[in-house]
């Protein structure tokens, strides 16, 4: 077994909504700070910080999961986790075309900051990235496993884009092996109601560097390996649910 | 009909009422934030039950004169901040979203 410290719903600089100090350096120095041994990179709808942001976790030697926060045609919150940068990348280019392009306002929404691997700017995505997609929950869960995706609702316990704020409740299908709520209670029970054997995630969708979670959260996942990778232990243990 | 004259023969409360003078242009009934962000025309009053900090936003974008929260749903400090910081009018009503449109409805012919 093995128990490490993770946070799996970060916005970089690109979410219009987060903090402009959230560079793909800050945040991984951030978790590296806080004893963390895993996150993942998820903005809304792109990934395109996902590779400077697996650089800047190399650099601080803990494990990167490149991901992303597709928001549904119902703006319902959903987040991919990927297994490779490239499935991201792909994915990330490919949603596109499923995207509502609006020119972003960033003096009412906020910049939308594109880096390198060294927390440079290189570029501003041009169209509002957070609003929906013409994906319905289904189709996205459809659409981000043809990546290859671990892909579950975010924020299942609050009110605003959460699948049971805006459904009513849990769709029976599409199934999921990870569930994220605030409030680990409600987790349990979600998790019981559906019968999907479900790893319950803690994650702070943060978008300012002082809501990052600490180790005081923490997984547990069967390795046999010390040595391997937080993230392929993640991906080995979710894959089996 | 201004905001501010709305707000008097509704049953409305204003939460933020920086510009009581605007004249209100018809209206515009929606919830998905996206949705309202495409169609919602400026001047228009805008009836929703959304409170989240985006609503002060998705107002500022459209143009809308006022934003009307139906159903007497709590908005959170956040979103009122965002409204007083933006300019925002902001008005809460008990009414149903139904009724609420037919009462403006009424006021506005």
């Amino acid at each position: 077994m093995k128990t490490f410290g993770y946070d799996l719903h970060l916005h970089s600089c690109l979410s219009p909504c987060a903090d402009n100090d959230m560079t793909v350096h800050n945040i991984a120095g951030m978790a590296y700070l806080n004893g963390l041994s895993l996150i993942a990179l998820t903005d809304h709808n792109s990934t395109a910080n996902c590779r400077a942001f697996l650089h800047a976790c190399a650099c601080r030697g803990i494990s990167g999961i490149p991901g992303m926060e597709l928001t549904t045609a119902e703006e319902i919150h959903v987040v991919a986790l990927f297994r490779s940068l490239a499935a991201a990348e792909a994915c990330g280019n490919d949603l596109r075309a499923y995207r509502t392009l609006i020119e972003n306002r960033a003096d009412i929404f906020g910049e939308q900051l594109i880096l390198d691997d060294e927390d440079r700017v290189v570029g501003q995505e041009r169209h509002l990235l957070s609003n929906a997609t013409t994906l319905s929950y289904e189709e996205a869960f459809a659409f981000c496993r043809s990546y290859d995706a671990v892909v579950y609702p975010a924020h299942v316990d609050r009110q605003s884009n959460g699948v049971i704020g805006i459904l009513g409740s849990i769709p029976p299908f599409p199934d999921f092996s990870c569930l994220e709520c605030r409030d680990d209670a409600v987790a349990l029970q979600v998790s019981e109601e559906t019968g999907h054997a479900l790893l319950r995630l803690i994650n702070s969708d943060a978008h300012v560097l002082w809501d990052i979670s600490d180790d005081s959260i923490t997984m547990t996942v069967p390795s046999a390996d010390p040595k391997e990778p937080a993230d392929r232990c993640f991906f080995e243990t979710v894959g089996k649910l | 009909m201004t905001a501010g004259e709305l707000c008097g023969r509704l049953p409305a409360r204003p939460l933020c009422l920086p510009d009581p003078d605007v004249e209100i242009e018809g209206v515009y009934a929606g919830d998905l934030l996206s949705w309202v962000m495409g169609r919602a025309q400026a001047g228009q009053l805008w009836l929703t039950i959304m409170t989240n900090v985006n609503v002060p936003a998705v107002a500022l974008l459209t143009g809308v004169s006022a934003v009307l929260i139906c159903e007497g749903c709590a908005v959170d400090e956040e979103a009122l901040a965002a409204a007083k910081q933006k300019g925002i009018n902001l008005l809460v009503t008990d009414l149903p979203v139904y009724e609420a449109a037919c009462s403006v409805f009424r006021l506005l012919s």
